[in-house]
C-alpha cells in the first residue's frame, strides 16, 4: 500500500463495508460465499486500517471531505487523529474476529435471516469507521443514528415478543437521547462558536473568553453531551444495554461491548478533547457534575451486576461500570486521564468481547445461559473457561491483563486532579469486579458437576443427553485469539501511549 | 417551436391539465380518460422542470397573460420558489396518477372513473395555477379551482362517511375562500391593483411616504391603516384554514380518512402546501416581513401556535387506531414545523420552511402511498387488521418504516435537513425553548410511526395478513420512487434545499420578488 495515499486509504476503509454488504445481499443465498465475502473484506479493511494507522500515529492527518452536499452550510468530512484511529483499529481487528465467530455461532445455532444480520453487521461497521474519522459534530452525529439504526434489526433479530420489547427500549432511549439531548447540544454548540469542526485545543475557549458562554452554561452542555450519547450509558440512560442482550450474542460481542457502546465514549472523548479542550475543562469544571454521575455510574452498575445471575445480563451491567470509567476520563480531563479512557477503549474491548465470546459459546456447547448452572463446566470446556479467566483478570485491571494499564492511568489522572473520592470509588470498583466476575471461572473449574439426578453416570451431559463440549471451533478459535490479545496489550501499552500522547498535547 | 413553447413555458403549465381535464369527461371511457391524463400529467412535469431550469438559469420569468401588461392584465410570476413548488407538486401528481390503477379500481365504481382522472387534473392545474400566478384575485380562484375539485374527489371514498367528510371540508373551505376573498377586496380597494407586486409596492410606499392628496404629500403611516390590518388578518386567518392550522384544523382528519386512498396520496402531500406558499406570498411578497413580524406579532403568534399544534396534534395522533387519521393528524402537526420555520423569518428558517413543504410531500406522499397498498391487499386500514402483514407484504412494510424514519427525522432521510435547518434557525434567532421543545415534539412521531412498524413486524399475523400477498408491482415500485427519494433527498440536498435556499434568499432580500 506504499503509494496509496492516506487520503485513498479514508475513502477505501468507508467504502469496504459497504463493498460487504453488496456482497452479502448478492450472494446472500449460498451462505458460504456470502461469509467468503464477508472475512475477505473484513481482512482487506483490517490490513488498510493498519496502513493508514502507520500514517496517522507518525503524525500525519488525513483529511477528505464530500463537501456540503448534505446539508447547506455543514460539510460531512472525515480528518484522522489518533483517538479515532485507535479506535477504528479496534473496531476493524475485531469485526474479522467477530464475523468468524458469528458464522460458527449462528450455524451451531441454526438462526434465521443471517443474511439480513451479516448485511446491518456491514453497515453497523460502517457507521463506526465513519464516526471514527469524522471530522466534525455534524458528520459523528449523522453516523451515530446510522449506527442506531442499523442495529436495531440485529437487536430485534429473533422477531419475538421479548426481541421487540427489547428493541423498543433500545430504539426509545437512543433515539430518544440523541435527539434531545445531543442534538440541542450540537446546535447550541454551533450557535456559540460558528463552527462544529473538531479542532485541537477546542473551539469553545474563545466563545467562553468572549463570554458568549458562562460557566454554567458550560457545565449543562456538557451534561447535553454527556447524556445525549445515550451510546455511553451513563446512568440513568443505561437501560438500553441490558435491554440489547436479547441479541445474539455475536452482535452483544462486537456492537454491545465494542462498536455501538465504543462509538459513545469515544464521542464523549472526542468532544471533551476536541470541542471543549481540556484546558477549558479543568479550568471552568465543566465536567465537575458529570464526574459524580460517571463515579456514581460506576459503583451501581459493579453492585446491579452482582445481583444478575444471567451471564450476559451480568456482563452488560458490567460493560455500563466500564464504560463508566471512560466518561470519567473525559470529565475529569487532566493528560492522564484523557490518555487511561483512550487506552480503556482498546484495552475494554478486547476484553469484554473474549467474555462475550465465552458466553455465547457456552450457550452454543452447554446450551446454559445462567451462571448458577455453569458449576464445573470448565472441565468439559477449558479452552472456553480458560479465555474467560484471563480476561477477567484484564477486565479488573490486574496485570498481565492490558486493563491494568488504563485503569493506572485513569487512577493518576484522578489523583491528579485532587478528587480522592474519585480515586476511592475506581479502587472499590476494582475490588467489585472481582466479586463478580472471578467466581464465574473459579466455580467452573473448582466446584463439583451437579449431577442431574435421572443421568448420573455421564458426568458431562446436559438435559436430553445432550452432550457438554467446546463450542464449534469457529467458536473458540477467536476467543482464544482475543484472550491471547488482551494479555498482549499489557506489553504493547507504551506504543498506545505513545500514540495518544500527541492529542493532549496539541492543545498546549 | 421549441422558442414558442419556452415563451409560453409559464401558462402552458396551467392551461394542459386544464384543458385535459374537460376532455376526460368529453371522452367518457375509462381507459382513453386515464390514457391521456397520464400522458398530461407526465408532459405537465416535463414543462415544470424545463421552468425550473429555465428560472435557475435566467432567473424570475414574467408572463403577461393575453399581452395585458401587469398591473392591469395578470401576470405569472415564476421565481425559484414557486417553480420548485411547481415541480414537486406536478411530480407528486404523475407519481401518484401512475400508482392509482389497482387501487381505484378497488375503491371507487368504475362508471365514475372518468370523473376522477378529470377532476385530479382539475385539482392539479388549481394547485399549480395558485403557484404560477403573480395576481391575487387569481390566487383565490385557482384555491377556489382546487377545493372544488378535491370536495367532489374526497366524496369518491368508498363509504358513506365520504360526503359528509367532504361537505365538512366544504363549509370550512369555504369560509376560509371568503375570507381570503374579503382580504383581497379590502386590498383592491385600498390599492387599485391586484397585481401582488403591485400591492407590495403601493402598500410600502404608503407605509414610507404616505400618499398624495390634492398635491399635497401626506404623512408617512409607519403602522399601516386600519383596512390593511384588517385586510391582513382576513388573508392570514382564511389561508390558516386551508392550512389547516392547529384551532383550524377540524376538516382535515374526516377528508383524509374517508377519501379514496389515491385522492389521500395527492391531496396530503400538495394541498395543504399550496396554502402555505401563498401564506408565505402574501406575508413576505406584499406586506413585508417587518410589517407582519417586527409591527405585529405575526412570528409570536405563528410559533406558539405551531407548537401547540405539533403536540396536541401528535398526541393525538398517537392514540389513533385507523392509520389514515393517524397520519392525518401527523399531517397537522407537520404543517407545525412548516409555519416553525417561516415564524423564525431568516435565512435557515426560511429554507426549513420551504425544503420541508418539498421534503413532507414526499414523506406523507409515500407513506399514504404504503397505506394505499396496505388497504388495497388487506381491506382495512385499522391497526388491527396490520398485524404481523410485515411476514406478507415486506416490501410495502419496509416502504413503510423508511418514510416513517423520514417523518420522525433520523439523517440519512430529508426529514432530518428539515428538522436540522429548523434547530438551526431557532437557535440563530436565540429562540432555545422552542428548539428544545420542537426536538421533543419529534420524538413523538417516533411513538405513532414505531408503533405501527411493531405491530407490522413482531405480531402474530391477523386473519387478513395472513391472507395478503404482497401489493401490484405498479403500486409497489411507483410507492418506492417516492419513499426512495426521501433518501435520496436526505444524503444529496443540493436541488432540494439549496433551492429552497435560493427561494428564501428572494424573499428575505427584496421584499417583494
Amino acid at each position: 500500500m506504499n503509494n496509496v495515499t492516506p487520503e485513498a486509504m479514508i475513502q477505501i476503509c468507508l467504502a469496504l463495508p459497504l463493498v460487504a454488504l453488496l456482497l452479502v445481499v448478492v450472494a446472500g443465498r449460498i451462505p458460504n460465499l456470502r461469509e467468503a465475502c464477508t472475512i475477505t473484506v473484513s481482512s482487506v479493511l483490517f490490513y488498510v486500517t493498519c496502513c493508514l494507522a502507520g500514517h496517522v500515529f507518525s503524525g500525519a492527518r488525513p483529511h477528505w471531505s464530500l463537501g456540503d452536499v448534505m446539508m447547506p452550510g455543514f460539510e460531512i468530512a472525515f480528518t484522522v487523529e489518533p483517538l479515532g484511529m485507535l479506535f477504528a483499529l479496534v473496531a476493524a481487528g475485531l469485526w474479522v474476529l467477530t464475523t468468524i465467530y458469528a458464522i460458527g455461532y449462528m450455524r451451531g445455532h441454526h438462526e434465521i435471516n443471517q443474511t439480513r444480520f451479516f448485511a446491518c453487521f456491514a453497515i453497523a461497521i460502517f457507521a463506526a469507521l465513519a464516526a471514527a474519522f469524522s471530522a466534525n459534530l455534524f458528520t459523528l452525529f449523522v453516523m451515530y443514528e446510522v449506527m442506531t439504526l442499523s442495529t436495531y434489526p440485529l437487536v430485534t433479530h429473533h422477531g419475538d415478543e421479548k426481541a421487540r420489547n427489547g428493541g423498543r427500549v433500545y430504539l426509545g432511549i437512543l433515539l430518544s437521547t440523541s435527539v434531545a439531548f445531543f442534538m440541542l447540544a450540537i446546535a447550541w454548540t454551533w450557535s456559540v462558536t460558528g463552527t462544529l469542526d473538531f479542532t485541537e485545543g477546542g473551539v469553545l475557549a474563545t466563545a467562553f473568553s468572549e463570554g458568549k458562554i458562562s460557566q454554567r452554561q458550560l457545565a449543562i452542555l456538557f451534561c447535553l453531551f454527556a447524556f445525549g450519547i445515550g451510546k455511553a450509558a451513563l446512568m440513568p440512560f443505561h437501560r438500553w444495554l441490558p435491554a440489547a442482550m436479547v441479541a445474539p450474542t455475536p452482535v452483544s460481542a462486537l456492537l454491545h461491548a465494542v462498536a455501538v457502546v465504543k462509538v459513545g465514549v469515544f464521542s464523549v472523548l472526542k468532544i471533551a478533547v476536541y470541542i471543549f479542550g481540556i484546558d477549558l475543562i479543568a479550568d471552568t469544571h465543566a465536567g465537575d457534575w458529570i464526574c459524580h454521575v460517571a463515579a456514581a455510574s460506576i459503583l451501581l452498575a459493579s453492585l446491579v451486576a452482582m445481583t444478575k445471575d444471567n451471564l450476559k445480563a451480568r456482563l452488560a451491567y458490567s460493560t455500563i461500570s466500564q464504560l463508566a470509567y471512560i466518561t470519567l476520563g473525559a470529565a475529569i480531563a487532566t493528560e492522564a486521564s484523557i490518555i487511561g479512557g483512550g487506552m480503556h477503549i482498546a484495552m475494554h474491548a478486547v476484553g469484554k468481547i473474549t467474555l462475550f465470546f465465552c458466553a455465547g459459546a457456552i450457550y452454543v456447547g452447554a446450551h446454559k445461559s445462567n451462571i448458577s448452572d455453569m458449576r464445573g463446566l470448565g472441565r468439559a470446556m477449558p479452552f472456553t473457561f480458560g479465555a474467560f479467566l484471563i480476561a477477567t483478570i484484564s477486565i479488573i485491571g490486574l496485570p498481565p491483563g492490558g486493563g491494568a494499564w488504563s485503569k493506572y492511568f485513569l487512577a493518576l489522572g484522578a489523583v491528579d486532579s485532587g478528587k480522592a473520592f474519585l480515586m476511592g470509588a475506581l479502587m472499590i470498583s476494582s475490588l467489585l469486579n472481582i466479586a463478580y466476575l472471578v467466581p464465574i471461572p473459579i466455580r467452573a473449574f473448582m466446584a463439583p458437576v451437579e449431577t442431574p439426578e435421572e443421568d448420573t453416570q455421564d458426568k458431562h451431559s446436559g438435559a436430553g443427553g445432550w452432550k457438554i463440549k467446546e463450542g464449534p471451533l469457529l467458536c473458540v478459535v477467536p476467543l482464544c485469539i482475543t484472550a491471547v490479545g488482551s494479555v498482549a496489550l499489557f506489553f504493547f501499552a507504551n506504543h498506545i501511549y505513545q500514540w495518544l500522547l500527541p492529542i493532549v498535547q496539541a492543545g498546549h | 417551436m421549441i422558442e414558442y413553447l419556452d415563451f409560453h413555458l409559464p401558462v402552458l403549465t396551467i392551461v394542459v391539465p386544464l384543458i385535459a381535464a374537460p376532455l376526460c369527461v368529453l371522452l367518457g371511457a375509462r381507459t382513453m380518460a386515464k390514457l391521456l391524463s397520464w400522458v398530461v400529467c407526465w408532459i405537465t412535469f416535463g414543462l415544470s422542470v424545463w421552468l425550473v431550469a429555465k428560472v435557475s438559469a435566467v432567473g424570475k420569468i414574467s408572463y403577461y397573460l393575453g399581452g395585458w401588461e401587469p398591473p392591469y392584465g395578470i401576470e405569472y410570476a415564476i421565481d425559484p420558489l414557486n417553480a420548485f413548488l411547481m415541480t414537486f407538486i406536478s411530480g407528486m401528481g404523475a407519481i401518484v396518477l401512475m400508482y392509482s390503477g389497482p387501487s381505484l379500481s378497488d375503491e371507487v365504481p368504475q362508471s365514475k372513473h372518468y370523473m376522477f382522472y378529470a377532476l385530479y387534473l382539475l385539482c392539479m392545474t388549481g394547485l399549480l395555477g395558485m403557484c404560477a400566478t403573480g395576481d391575487l384575485f387569481n390566487v383565490f380562484v385557482f384555491l377556489e379551482i382546487s377545493s372544488l375539485s378535491t370536495y367532489a374527489l374526497i366524496s369518491l371514498g368508498k363509504t358513506r362517511r365520504a360526503p359528509l367528510a367532504a361537505f365538512q371540508y366544504l363549509i370550512m373551505g369555504t369560509i376560509g375562500a371568503t375570507f381570503l376573498l374579503i382580504g383581497i377586496g379590502l386590498l383592491y380597494q385600498m390599492t387599485g391593483t391586484l397585481n401582488m407586486a403591485d400591492i407590495g409596492v403601493q402598500l410600502e410606499s404608503y407605509r414610507t411616504a404616505g400618499v398624495v392628496v390634492d398635491g399635497v404629500q401626506g404623512p408617512p403611516h409607519w403602522e399601516g391603516s386600519r383596512t390593511m390590518l384588517v385586510a391582513f388578518a382576513f388573508l392570514t386567518v382564511g389561508l390558516c384554514i386551508k392550512m389547516a392550522v392547529f384551532p383550524l384544523h377540524t376538516w382535515l382528519p374526516n377528508s383524509y380518512t374517508y377519501a379514496p386512498s389515491v385522492v389521500t396520496c395527492f391531496v396530503a402531500a400538495t394541498a395543504t402546501k399550496v396554502s402555505v406558499y401563498a401564506f408565505i406570498r402574501i406575508v413576505f411578497g406584499i406586506f413585508t416581513p417587518t410589517f407582519a413580524f417586527e409591527l405585529l406579532p405575526l412570528d409570536t403568534a405563528l410559533w406558539s401556535f405551531s407548537l401547540v399544534g405539533i403536540f396536541v396534534a401528535s398526541i393525538a395522533a398517537i392514540y389513533q387506531t385507523n392509520i389514515k387519521r393517524r397520519l392525518a393528524y401527523s399531517s397537522i402537526a407537520q404543517i407545525g414545523y412548516m409555519l416553525l420555520g417561516i415564524s423564525m423569518a431568516n435565512q435557515h428558517g426560511l429554507t426549513a420552511g420551504i425544503v420541508h413543504m418539498f421534503n413532507h410531500a414526499l414523506i406523507k406522499g409515500g407513506l399514504f402511498m404504503a397505506v394505499g397498498c396496505f388497504a388495497l391487499r388487506l381491506g382495512s386500514v385499522h391497526l388491527d387488521d396490520w398485524r404481523g402483514a410485515g411476514k406478507t407484504m415486506p416490501w410495502t412494510s419496509l416502504a413503510w418504516a423508511t418514510g416513517g424514519l423520514g417523518l420522525i427525522g433520523v439523517p440519512v432521510t430529508c426529514g432530518f435537513i428539515s428538522k436540522w435547518l429548523l434547530l438551526t434557525a431557532a437557535m440563530e434567532n436565540e429562540l432555545y425553548p422552542v428548539a428544545a421543545l420542537m426536538l421533543v415534539s419529534s420524538l413523538l412521531a417516533v411513538i405513532y410511526i414505531w408503533q405501527v412498524v411493531e405491530v407490522l413486524y413482531f405480531s402474530p399475523p391477523s386473519e387478513k395478513a395472513k391472507k395478503a400477498t404482497e401489493a401490484p408491482l405498479i403500486m409497489l415500485v411507483t410507492t418506492w420512487v417516492v419513499v426512495g427519494a426521501t433518501v435520496v433527498f436526505g444524503v444529496w440536498t443540493t436541488w432540494s434545499a439549496g433551492l429552497a435556499g435560493d427561494a428564501a434568499r428572494v424573499l428575505l432580500g427584496g421584499g417583494t420578488p
